[in-house]
């Protein structure tokens, strides 16, 4: 072995694979590691051609704000989408070919399955869920920023630097092909000696850390920083659910850990907890994942539901339906989803009474959602109903998800799961609840708390268009898979023989392409918005009519969020300051608000455990050394600084307080009928309930 | 009886319950008793010594300003319950089954 470089060589790179063995094949790896290293070329060369490597150091890379790590997280999800979309969509193309023989190695597809679930899960959905949480939730309760500011940066740089791994696997050697469970003996010594899996493990390992620490920050801000008068009942519903999410992520997250730190072990240090021989159960390894792997899925849909309820509030002109029914549905979710972990392994071998109660208990989780459902057609019902782009994902939301319920309730039935499992039909119904659940609630909420966050509204008519790509591409992508499922088409297929497949493998391809465009146009969305972010101004911080805290300020939220800390009476606190008049009230007396630092320690911390998690991978020692050691030199190194705080003088905030609110005394309130037009300012008229 | 001492008596509540728990636990063993035995007690005592030492060091009581302290401490009790007793229940299955 190698000293200085371990076992990475020159050969380990998909370019000289190309050369050596010049096929489709290897050129599509190529171009993927190709698309890769542009990337970064172009955003670096960008950088450099309008000087912004100081701006994006000084304001955002150490900033402890909230909001901005936040946004940041945001932006890494949807980088990394971009990639799990793309591989999604060659995945199709080589299904859609495969009568044809198609252009993929058995190999290569392989590795496409396993990036695109780790990628979604892990680096798009986790991210995109905790970046909303980190943006709404100190508004929502009237704070000025987290807990812990300074780990939230810490989160961050974990989560960065386990995307980071994920990037460079697609130049440097080769990702695992285990799936994105990753289940050993396949993906043991014994079997895959590669780098393949260890990249799975340490991406997993360090961005594992990063979400629990999330979970820890959420719950003790929730629990710690309310505003006066914010008692429980009195939070909103994202905040709640964002509770029981942060408290979901603390209990689920461990077990992924351990799990991956066992299989680690037996990779690295010869342990044989999953192997074949000498005593290991590769069993328990499922027994372990899906004790985190369960929660999960509810841990990123909780916090959809509770966008779901801002969004049918906000956009119906009506007080929630069923507040404290939709918290205990909740409460319950939360609980129950820590119990019905066998349900991904039903056919593993064990009696029909274990898989019995896990199947009954799994059908229980379905009440609850179910209320939800219900609560939130019902607040809906004689509504002031806006058909705007957040509506158009719940009504999507509302006919898809209930569909992917279903599914979801008939493969909670062990014997029928028996036919079914390792089916795309399974593929099918994962996806109908991420997409419709977890996605369309992301990118509701993006387009509900963008003007909070930048200052001016997305486009609408283009959010339209983008919100009906998603709801037609993904019905047809993936409704096409339950047939396919129950003809009996397995999983993670390269290639096939049986041509009554075709017709539908093509549908879901053209599908594949619908949701490309899907992708593109919310990129596109983003950029001609900006483009025109004059037009969509809304300064006085309440383009839609709120009802919660987070639109009683400017938009942009100041740094400081609240200039005097809000009293909170009721529900719906804003709506009712509005209709009491006790909105916008002149503030008497400013003070000094002390917010935290900015520090690159977050940065260092994300640095540092990328090159041990690499240095692992390539058994590089010294390297992965260096790594180890820097993470406890720079929190000894962090302690020792005392100047963590800055004063922001209460005149800075008068100053910017008492412009934005004579702005909004002299600006003229629109009616709900401008929402989408030049004239929202974001100051509403005050309508009332509807009649 | 001033607060402080009844502080320092709670403190020595504490210490000798657990002192005492301890013992039971060590003499399980060095009496030799038989095998399944010992195990029940020494767990026993070692989840009664947790409860103490919530109770009279970490101050978990049922007042209300240690509420949400307690609701978080039984929520981890019943999740590792779920956890342990569910793998448990799990492998042990399976481990008859391919005897």
């Amino acid at each position: 072995m190698n000293l200085l470089f371990g076992r990475l060589g020159w050969t380990d790179t998909p370019f000289a694979e190309l050369i050596a063995h010049p096929s489709v094949n290897t050129a599509v790896a190529s171009g993927a590691a190709g698309l890769v290293i542009l990337g970064a070329l172009v955003t670096t060369v960008l950088l450099t051609r309008y000087r912004l490597w100081v701006p994006l150091f000084r304001d955002w890379l150490t900033s402890v704000d909230h909001k901005k790590i936040g946004v940041m997280y945001i932006v890494l999800a949807l980088v990394m989408m971009s990639r799990g979309v793309a591989e999604g969509a060659v995945m199709r193309a080589q299904q859609g070919t495969a009568l044809a023989g198609g252009f993929l190695s058995a190999d290569h597809f392989a590795q496409l399955f396993s990036t695109h679930g780790t990628i979604m899960i892990f680096f798009v959905a986790v991210p995109m869920i905790v970046g909303l949480i980190n943006i709404a939730v100190p508004l929502q309760i009237g704070a000025r920023d987290m807990a812990f500011p300074v780990m939230n940066q810490v989160s961050l740089g974990l989560t960065a630097s386990g995307a980071a791994l994920m990037m460079i696997s697609l130049v440097i050697g080769q990702f695992a092909t285990g799936g994105w469970t990753n289940y050993p003996p396949y993906t043991g010594l014994a079997f895959n000696p590669g780098v393949g899996p260890d990249y799975w493990l340490w991406a997993i390992l360090i961005s594992g850390v990063g979400s629990m620490l999330s979970g820890i920050n959420f719950a003790v801000t929730i629990y710690k920083k309310r505003a006066p008068g914010m008692h429980y009942m009195r939070m909103t519903l994202f905040t709640w659910t964002s509770l029981c999410t942060a408290i979901m992520l603390i209990y689920a997250m461990p077990p992924l850990t351990v799990s991956s730190a066992m299989l680690a072990l037996d990779r690295l240090l010869g342990f044989h907890f999953f192997t074949n021989d000498l005593g290991g159960n590769m069993m328990n390894y499922a027994n372990i994942f899906w004790m985190f792997g369960h929660p999960e899925v509810y841990v990123l849909v909780l916090p959809a539901y509770g966008v779901w309820s801002e969004v049918a509030s906000t956009f119906s002109g009506k007080t929630l339906y069923g507040y404290t029914s939709l918290v205990l549905a909740t409460m319950a979710i939360a609980v129950i989803s820590f119990t019905v972990w066998l349900h991904h392994f039903f056919t593993m071998g064990q009696s029909s009474s274990v898989n019995i109660a896990f199947g009954i208990a799994t059908m229980v989780i379905a009440v609850p959602t179910g209320v939800k459902v219900y609560d939130w057609m019902a607040t809906l019902w004689r509504g002031r109903i806006r058909l705007t782009v957040p509506m158009i994902y719940l009504l999507g939301f509302f006919m898809l998800f209930v569909i992917g319920g279903m599914t979801g309730m008939i493969l909670a039935n062990p014997s029928i799961d028996y036919q079914v499992h390792n089916s795309t039909f399974l593929v099918a119904h994962f996806h109908n609840v991420l997409i419709p659940g977890v996605l369309y609630g992301v990118l509701a909420g993006i387009h509900y708390w963008f003007p909070k966050v930048f200052g001016f509204r997305l486009d609408e008519r283009l959010g339209r268009v983008t919100a009906g790509l998603w709801v037609v591409g993904f019905s047809l992508t993936f409704f096409p898979l339950y047939v396919l499922g129950l003809m009996g088409m397995p999983r993670r297929l390269p290639d096939f023989d049986d041509s009554a497949y075709g017709p539908w493998v093509t549908v879901a391809g053209i599908g594949a392409l619908v949701v490309l465009a899907a992708l593109a146009m919310i990129f596109f969305t983003f950029w001609y918005s900006i483009r025109h972010r004059d037009r969509f101004a809304v300064p006085l911080g309440d383009p839609w009519d709120g009802r919660t805290l987070e639109w009683s300020v400017a938009a942009p939220a100041p740094e400081w969020n609240f200039a005097r800390l809000p009293q909170v009476r009721q529900v719906d606190d804003f709506w009712r300051a509005k209709q009491d008049g006790r909105a916008y009230a002149p503030i008497e007396e400013y003070e000094d608000i002390v917010m935290p630092r900015s520090t690159a320690f977050g940065l260092v911390i994300a640095v540092a455990s990328f090159c041990m998690g690499f240095g692992i991978i390539w058994h590089i020692w010294w390297f992965a050394a260096l790594g180890f050691v820097a993470i406890p030199a720079a929190m000894i190194f962090r302690v020792f600084r005392t100047d963590t705080e800055r004063t922001i003088p209460a005149a800075e905030v008068r100053e910017k307080t008492e412009a934005w609110l004579a702005a909004v005394h002299a600006a003229t309130p629109v009616t709900r009928d401008e929402e989408d037009t030049p004239a929202n300012r974001g100051r509403a008229v005050f309508e009332g309930n509807p009649a | 009886m001033t607060h402080e001492q009844r502080e320092r008596r709670s403190y020595f509540i504490g210490f000798a319950a657990c002192a005492a728990w301890t013992a039971l636990a060590f003499g399980a063993v060095i009496l030799r008793l038989d095998q399944i035995t010992a195990l029940w007690i020494i767990g026993v005592s070692a989840l009664a010594q947790v409860v103490l030492q919530f109770r009279y060091f970490l101050h978990i009581d049922f007042s209300r300003q240690k509420r949400e302290d307690l609701q978080l401490i039984l929520f981890s009790a019943l999740l590792l319950a779920i956890m342990v007793g569910g793998t448990v229940w799990i492998l042990a299955d399976l481990d008859k089954r391919m005897m």
